[in-house]
């Protein structure tokens, strides 16, 4: 954890990665004399409260709601982050369901509306390789909120949100068929846009792009993995 | 019993099971009677009546259809993946090819996400915001126009297609003349646009916006009132605003259902708040009531255009910043488009600095500040979401489209279980489904 932008309300960070080298192959070439170089990758991690805006009600309504039914807050939610006017929360696998019952039941956060559940996939932040996100929409209160779930590789399960929301269904489907995620409890979690025999979760980082190197007038340009990046 | 391995007849646990191939069904009739019999029935992914390649498998009882389940995935070509491998600049050219009927939608929404990544909403120029609105709309009728087109096709009303494609086709000749390209084009870059419009852009937009308004009433009069076209459409494929919400639908199918929920007005970008329009609502939750919206929104959408139109003022159409701003422009030269002579000038023969700048941003693009935003405009299908997840690198790390026809499409069993096989058309035509945004 280190100390990153405090004008965006974020008080600390969450560092995910190291980047190494100044380019992102390390089988080119480096002359630049850059190779030595070490980069923590820090993602915004989290807020302090008062938050401002809506959050600060929306986040102690929710806490009330999960004590009133024997839940620690705690044990339900690792932090906030509040970054660039959106707010999220970031759930423990075991509680999420909880989480996001009262999100949509309860009248202050009122919910109602699953937009999107995706995920991420950061290879090098051990035992939270897997982030499941669901973005919500409440239309009687017009906000949105983000709940994300940080999952290790290992065991990559959580609870389905099917029940509270259907049409999370597609939705999780691709979460599982690009990244691996197990949701339990989802009615019919089978690949959804590759082939039902695909090998792989082609959204992963490890999985290859594939691509072949083109030649053009002499020259060969290499295929988009394989060439610098910055 | 045939031999055909495609058409083979085996035993389960339910009975036996017969598949048929065409042409065999003497095989089968007869073969058990007084059974009770389903009749599981493939439609598509090549048909012509599902936008594309969209496959259904229907379980049929009689005409009616007792259930019905979609399978998606046949136009899937991995573009959230490829753009992990490109610029934050190159993205856009991989965005505008997802639902290729609203290019324009697909690419604000992306370019809004970097923008806001970047912290740098509030500085995007007036010219190009007020172009990228005007692009928009203009998109929102073509996409709309299509829907409407290949929706009447897909239920008999050739005509309907004729019409609707020869509105259509004013339109790209327009985003040709604008952009340059038809379709795919990547035209609205973070930061701005990549070009400004051409002289003489705006009267030839005020000339297709005339021809339009003209030309929709031929498309209103055939349709609004015609008896064969009511009776296709009307009271199919029912869903109420609970249904909707359940469900997550957005754009026409949930304001079908009567409440005014358009991201223009709840959550307005791009300066929404300052246009004049109105968001049409239908009460009937059906078909009908979706094409009666998309009717209306065209004539809102033109009307969005003309004040688009009152406020271009000349002005720069990409940010000052030129860390982030693309330094080269684009020129028509004899074998076709290509760099701005004039830069390749300055930048080979006049100034070392500005070809080292143009150089850096063109193979190594810019950084984006760490952490992640979801940005979401109102498409012509409803609510097209971006989330994108940046890790500080000159690459996007992740980037998720939440396309309105993907959700919208988990509906089509709500909708048209308990109908009959030909309402099953009207109910996907209704939703319109694009299925390039679909499977991306």
């Amino acid at each position: 954890m280190s100390e990153v932008d405090k004008t965006s309300g974020v008080t600390q960070g969450h560092q995910v990665d190291v980047r190494i080298g100044a380019f992102r192959n390390n089988d080119s070439g480096d002359t630049s004399g850059f190779g030595g170089l070490v980069a923590p990758v820090v993602m915004p991690g989290a807020s302090s409260k008062p938050f401002g805006s809506w959050f600060d009600a929306a986040a102690s309504v929710l806490e009330k709601s999960l004590v009133s039914s024997g839940i620690k807050a705690k044990d339900a939610i690792e932090y906030y982050t509040v970054d660039r006017g959106e707010f999220t929360i970031h759930a423990k696998p075991e509680h999420v369901l909880s989480v996001c019952q009262y999100l949509r039941d309860d009248e202050k956060l009122r919910f109602e509306m699953c937009a999107s559940v995706s995920g991420v996939h950061f290879p090098n932040d051990t035992n939270r390789e897997l982030v499941a996100v669901i973005h919500l929409l409440s239309m009687t209160h017009n906000r949105r909120i983000r709940v994300q779930v940080a999952l290790p590789d290992s065991n990559p399960h959580m609870p389905s949100i099917t029940a509270l929301w259907p049409n999370a269904d597609w939705h999780e489907r691709e979460t599982y068929d690009f990244f691996g995620i197990i949701f339990d409890g989802h009615p019919a979690l089978t690949r959804i846009q590759m082939p039902d025999d695909w090998p792989g979760h082609p959204q992963r980082k490890d999985y290859p792009l594939g691509g072949i190197p083109v030649e053009y007038k002499g020259a060969v340009v290499p295929p988009p993995s394989e060439r610098r990046g910055y | 019993m045939s031999t055909d391995y495609f058409a083979e007849s085996y035993e389960t646990t339910e009975g036996r099971v017969h598949t048929v191939t065409g042409g065999d069904w003497d095989s089968v009739t007869g073969a058990e009677t007084g059974q009770q019999e389903r009749v599981v029935v493939n439609m598509g992914p090549q048909h012509p009546s599902t936008h594309g390649v969209l496959r259904m498998i229907l379980e049929l009882d009689g005409e009616t259809v007792s259930e019905v389940r979609s399978a998606i995935g046949y136009l899937h070509t991995g573009i959230e993946k490829n753009l992990e491998y490109r610029s934050w600049t190159q993205g856009v050219t991989f965005v505008t090819r997802m639902d290729y009927l609203s290019p324009f939608f697909n690419e604000v929404a992306y370019c809004l996400a970097v923008e806001k990544l970047l912290g740098m909403t509030e500085q995007i120029p007036e010219r190009a915001t007020v172009i990228r609105v005007m692009l928009m709309e203009l998109n929102r009728i073509s996409s709309h126009l299509v829907c409407l087109a290949t929706g009447g096709m897909e239920l008999g009303a050739l005509t309907a297609m004729t019409t609707g494609l020869r509105d259509r086709e004013l339109v790209l000749e327009l985003y040709e003349e604008l952009t340059g390209l038809r379709m795919n084009h990547a035209f609205i870059r973070p930061g701005g646009l990549a070009q400004d419009l051409p002289a003489g852009a705006e009267s030839k937009v005020r000339k297709v916006i005339e021809t339009l308004r003209k030309n929709f009433k031929d498309t209103s009069n055939m349709l609004v009132d015609n008896s064969v076209w009511t009776a296709r459409t009307k009271d199919v494929g029912y869903l109420d605003l609970t249904g909707c919400v359940a469900l997550g639908m957005t754009g026409p199918v949930l304001r079908s259902t009567g409440i005014a929920w358009d991201l223009r007005k709840t959550q307005p970008y791009c300066g929404y708040e300052t246009y004049e329009f109105d968001v049409p609502v239908q009460t009937s939750c059906d078909a009908y009531g979706r094409f009666l919206i998309r009717l209306a929104e065209m004539q809102e959408s033109l009307k969005i255009i003309e004040q688009c139109l009152d406020r271009l003022q000349p002005g720069p159409i990409m940010v000052e910043d030129k860390k982030i701003a693309w330094p080269a422009q684009l020129a028509i030269g004899s074998d076709g488009q290509g760099n701005s002579l004039d830069h390749i000038r300055h930048i080979m023969g006049e100034s070392m600095e500005a070809l080292i700048h143009h150089f850096k941003l063109v193979t190594e693009g810019f950084e984006v500040p760490a952490g992640q935003v979801y940005v979401a405009v109102e498409s012509p299908r409803g609510e097209l979401g971006v989330h994108v997840v940046s890790d500080g690198g000159t690459r996007p790390y992740r980037v998720h489209y939440r396309d309105p026809s993907f959700n919208n499409l988990q509906a089509v069993p709500a909708m048209a279980e308990g109908g009959q096989v030909a309402d099953l058309i009207a109910v996907v035509a209704s939703i319109d489904p694009v299925m390039g945004g679909v499977d991306r």
